[in-house]
């Protein structure tokens, strides 16, 4: 008889030759199925990671309108304003005025954590799916009169402290004036009530809608309340979102370094924080695409700067806590962050040795947001994987090659319907927390403001960055590399793992997480060698689909 | 509590919708177009509406669900997607190669007027369908209806698109599953090949969104109904379509067109509901109903007599989707529950009425309502509390804060396996339907009981 031959999984047959792979072949040949224009401009988004010069990487394209027909996973804008920026907030009544359909969809379907009884009100409205519900009779003759009934009947059985509305496709059609009807009401009840006209088929993507809400908060919640609170060093955190709880990881390290979180946008969040934000005196950015326009306009107005920090893994969450603490220059804060350092990184680096030799030189490829398939690189890192494609559904040009190409970047039609707030000093509020000379010159203590490299510097020459990925597109990647692991949304989740590869939501975590700071990192790690080298993924084959000759029957004879 | 907000005292609400008990028409448009072999859904709209009903679908099955959109911006907003869809199907037919491209409109589209046929039409002149490839559509605008609405839309659509009206007709019967899962249509497949009738079944989504792991993704999976097998629609003898929102739409097409007469009836959950399909299937297929058929029905009766006890009279309250309330409401009826809360989203002047009919002489009164929301569902449930919850996984938040036993049926559950694989409907679906029950409520009873009263034989 033979001896059982070893079992090898099509992944560990691929492993040591993926190298040899010519990425342009790859691309060509991607490329040739599509028709000729869809190639032209497919081919401009999908690039070979390349240097060409000391500050400059490969140009790629983004934030322009998706092809129709073409599978992309993108949303819309109602989706980025209504979902991500003002979903995660839990003491705001979000009406959508629209058909049912747009409510539904955006009804608790992300993971935002949220703890009410850290507000002294405990309202949490997050739980509920507030809709116009339009009709017939509203697309006819206008929805108007519906809104205004909608927004009193919110008033008046939950007795909210603010209330917004957002504008769906048919709204802006028909040309319902949802802020006259806000201010209107606003008037009348004596609340907070203001709109976003966050339609959509505005702009190309979720991306629109980050900016309409980034707008609609700076111009109606943050500087209501003037209050100061105490603390030493005080920052907002934007771009953090609470899935799964990172947001509370987060909460915790700043307590235990000293740092007073203001407000968070907008992850286990409260208005009332908002209100309060323009009294920080530094502003976090995590996620940039989402949420770097507040922090212009804050620094505009108010005189706040900005940093872009990162708290997804151990090496990042270091650099960025360093980074806030040489920005302040206060030894008793950078004292403080290094003894916060060294508490944590025992068990960091306990984890790290005993998951790094199981996961070491596998491949990652990930396609979500707007920051996280660069953040989570440095995850990967961290246990010996390798990034080979990474790219974004909705981020623009300079969350991949980095702030320095926005003078570059061209506004097109479908970008310039998305108002840009002229923003000035406020005559009483503005207050520049550092001197003057610092600001212009961006830079504090050897720390870089308003700075942002972008994804492209920390990939490999070689290493493919893709914007908007097509269906098309994952499938030729998948087949060709077949990664240890694909990281994406909830779209793409099956498509992936009927290849027999494992698949990580990175917008929701599937059902994981926390995975900011040290302890996420430990998790991420752990979920990482869980979801790779599970035995689940053996069973697909059936043992007479391995060898379909009738061995067992020659042993009888 | 999770809805801490929801006061007890219920106040009219005319304007303000909370907690919908419904979603809109292109996510049943979608589910439908699936139910076709070797087919790509189509969203001639803004790709937000086709990420979300990607995603909703997606949840519930935990399977893929492709489908393509025209992506229209501004542009397409003021000046009308002709342009976009000419070229989607350019780029689908090119690139993704479906045999089948389903187009449903979204409220953007319906608001702007798109003519689909037309559009249809110059893609036909222009040669952007290849020959041999098919196109459909369905209007499904979400200010009218619902997602029950887009699921009979794009079912007659099948109908109108493809069933060729024939003189001679065959020894066969269509049969219309309505809205059901993929396992539920198995079942019904089943069933009927039991009885051995021939027959066409549309939409067909058994082996699309159930289907097995092999470690290979197949963009178009085995099953679906064939366009051949639409076509031939046309010549069979009669149809039998369950659910009279679901499926009556198309039945009565097929009756028009091609002069092919139906028999509309309830889904069949529960005992009478299969046993009227059942019957229907026996005269319409000329055929006898076999004992293995006979045997399924007293497994399903012994149960029900076996554990009477335990359902008699223990109130329920249900939330979801007409075809589906009307059928279960009769079950749990005739197995001596009571049903006292009954609410759909979806608006429809005959649902009040049935539910009435179907609870008549009920010992309690029966709170019932088309177009309501969940908020007014658990309003009712805080005045009047009951035993059991029925319904989506939404209702999981009213069965944690008002701590009720729950049971997940209906669209969506995403936090649950099981529905695409075992069915609700026939006797077999049945008898799974009240073990569920039977296993809510008696693990509430473990729970609850005393230790003096804690019961080792059940
Ligand atoms: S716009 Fe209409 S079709 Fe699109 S998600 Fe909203 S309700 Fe549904
Ligand atoms: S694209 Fe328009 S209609 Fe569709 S979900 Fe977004 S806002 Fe709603």
């Amino acid at each position: 008889m033979e001896p059982m031959r070893k079992e090898t999984t099509e992944y560990e047959e691929k492993t040591d030759n993926w190298k040899d792979i010519d990425p342009k072949k790859v691309k060509q040949e991607i490329m040739e199925k599509y028709p000729p224009k869809v190639a032209r401009k497919r081919s401009k988004h999908f690039v070979i990671n390349k240097k060409v010069d000391d500050e400059n990487y490969t140009e790629i394209q983004a934030n322009v309108r998706t092809i129709p027909g073409i599978i992309s996973q993108r949303g819309c804008c109602y989706a980025g304003c209504k979902g991500v920026v003002m979903g995660p907030t839990r003491d705001i009544i979000n009406l959508t005025h629209g058909p049912i359909g747009c409510g539904f969809y955006s009804w608790l379907t992300r993971r935002n954590q949220t703890d009410p009884s850290t507000t002294p009100d405990g309202h949490n409205f997050m739980t509920y799916c507030f809709s116009t519900d339009m009709e017939e009779r509203e697309i006819i003759f206008g929805g108007e009169k519906k809104l205004k009934a909608a927004i009193q009947e919110a008033y008046d059985i939950f007795k909210p402290k603010m209330i917004s509305v957002f504008a769906t496709c048919p709204v802006g059609l028909i040309g319902d004036d949802i802020h006259s009807v806000t201010r209107e009401m606003e008037k009348k009840l004596g609340i907070t009530i203001f709109g976003f006209s966050c339609e959509g088929y505005k702009g190309v993507s979720q991306s629109a809608g980050h900016h309409v809400a980034n707008n609609g908060l700076f111009q109606h919640v943050i500087g209501l309340d003037d209050t100061v609170k105490e603390g030493d060093y005080k920052v907002n955190l934007l771009g953090e979102y609470n899935i799964g709880g990172d947001a509370f990881l987060i909460e915790d390290l700043f307590e235990r370094c000293g740092i007073t979180l203001i407000s968070t946008f907008s992850g286990n969040s409260s208005v009332d924080h908002f209100s309060n934000s323009h009294t920080a005196d530094l502003n976090l950015i995590m996620c940039h695409r989402s949420i770097n326009y507040v922090a212009d306009m804050m620094e505009q107005k108010y005189g706040i700067p900005w940093l872009k920090i990162n708290f997804l893994s151990a090496e990042a969450t270091s650099r960025s806590l360093r980074k806030i603490a040489e920005y302040y220059g206060d030894q008793k804060l950078i004292d403080r962050v290094e003894e916060v350092i060294a508490e944590e990184m025992p068990a960091v680096e306990k984890a790290q040795a005993e998951i790094r030799p199981r996961l070491e030189g596998k491949l990652a490829m990930m396609f979500v947001g707007g920051s996280r398939a660069h953040h989570y690189q440095e995850l990967f890192k961290e246990i010996g994987m390798i990034t080979i494609a990474a790219g974004y559904e909705f981020a623009h040009r300079d969350d991949y090659e980095g702030r320095h190409v926005l003078p570059k970047i061209k506004v097109d039609a479908d970008s310039r319907n998305i108002e840009e707030l002229d923003v000035q000093k406020d005559p009483e509020k503005y207050n520049p927390r550092i001197d003057k000379k610092e600001l212009e010159a961006e830079e504090r203590h050897g720390v870089r403001l308003k700075d942002y490299e972008g994804m492209m510097p920390d990939m490999e020459e070689g290493d493919y960055v893709i914007d908007d990925i097509s269906q098309y597109e994952t499938e030729k990647l998948i087949e060709t590399y077949k990664p240890a692991i694909f990281c994406a949304g909830i779209k793409e989740k099956y498509m992936i793992q009927k290849h027999g590869i494992p698949m990580k939501q990175l917008h929701s975590y599937d059902t994981g997480g926390p995975y900011a700071v040290y302890k996420g990192a430990v998790n991420f790690y752990y979920e990482m060698d869980r979801m790779i080298n599970s035995k689940v993924w053996d069973h697909i084959k059936a043992p007479w689909e391995k060898s379909p000759e009738l061995s067992a029957m020659y042993a009888y004879e | 509590m999770l809805l801490r907000h929801t006061p007890k005292e219920i106040t009219e609400r005319k304007a303000l919708t909370v907690n919908p008990a419904k979603t809109c028409q292109p996510i049943g448009a979608m589910y439908a177009s699936l139910g076709i072999h070797g087919c790509l859904p189509h969203s001639h709209g803004s790709q937000g509406c086709y990420a979300y009903h990607r995603s909703t679908l997606t949840r519930h099955y935990k399977e893929p669900v492709m489908a393509a959109t025209s992506s229209f911006t501004e542009g397409a907003s003021v000046f009308g997607g002709q342009a976009n869809l000419l070229q989607a199907l350019n780029n689908i037919f090119t690139i993704y190669e479906p045999d089948v491209v389903a187009v449903h409109t979204t409220c953007l589209s319906e608001t702007i007027g798109d003519d689909i046929p037309q559009i249809f039409g110059k893609a036909r002149a222009d040669g952007k369908i290849p020959e041999g490839k098919f196109v459909l559509h369905a209007n499904t605008p979400s200010y009218v209806g619902t997602h029950v609405t887009g699921f009979a839309n794009m079912t007659k659509a099948m109908v109108d698109y493809f069933a060729k009206p024939a003189e001679h007709k065959e020894n066969r019967i269509n049969i219309i599953p309505g809205w059901v899962e993929p396992s539920d249509m198995k079942e019904i497949k089943r069933i009927a090949g039991e009885l051995g009738v021939k027959f066409i079944m549309f939409p067909d989504t058994e082996n699309v969104l159930n289907g097995p792991q092999t470690g290979k993704f197949a963009m178009y999976p085995k099953g679906g109904v064939t366009i051949d097998e639409l076509v031939s629609a046309g010549s069979s003898r009669g149809t039998i379509a369950l659910g009279r929102l679901t499926s009556g739409p198309a039945a009565h097409a097929l009756d028009t067109k091609c002069k092919v007469p139906c028999e509309i009836l309830d889904l069949p959950i529960g005992i009478k509901a299969t046993d009227r399909f059942v019957d229907s299937l026996r005269k319409m297929g000329g055929v006898n109903v076999p004992d293995s058929i006979n045997i399924e029905r007293g497994q399903l009766v012994d149960i029900i007599t076996d554990m009477q006890a335990y359902f008699y009279h223990k109130k329920v309250g249900l939330v979801g989707d007409p075809d589906q309330l009307e059928a279960l409401t009769e079950f749990l009826v005739s197995i001596d529950m009571l049903p006292i809360h009954i609410v759909t989203g979806t608006k429809d002047k005959k649902f009040e009425k049935r539910i009435k009919s179907l609870t008549e002489g009920l010992p309690c009164k029966v709170n019932v309502k088309s177009g309501g929301d969940m908020m007014l569902f658990h309003q009712w449930i805080k005045n009047e509390p009951v035993d059991l919850l029925i319904g989506n996984t939404y209702v999981k938040y009213i069965s944690r804060d008002e701590d009720i036993p729950f049971i997940r049926f209906g669209f969506p559950i995403l936090d649950r396996i099981g529905h695409s694989y075992f069915p609700t409907v026939g006797y077999q679906g049945g008898m799974r339907f009240l073990e569920k029950i039977l296993d809510a409520l008696m693990d509430r009873q473990d729970r609850d009981s005393s230790e003096i009263e804690f019961e080792l034989v059940m």
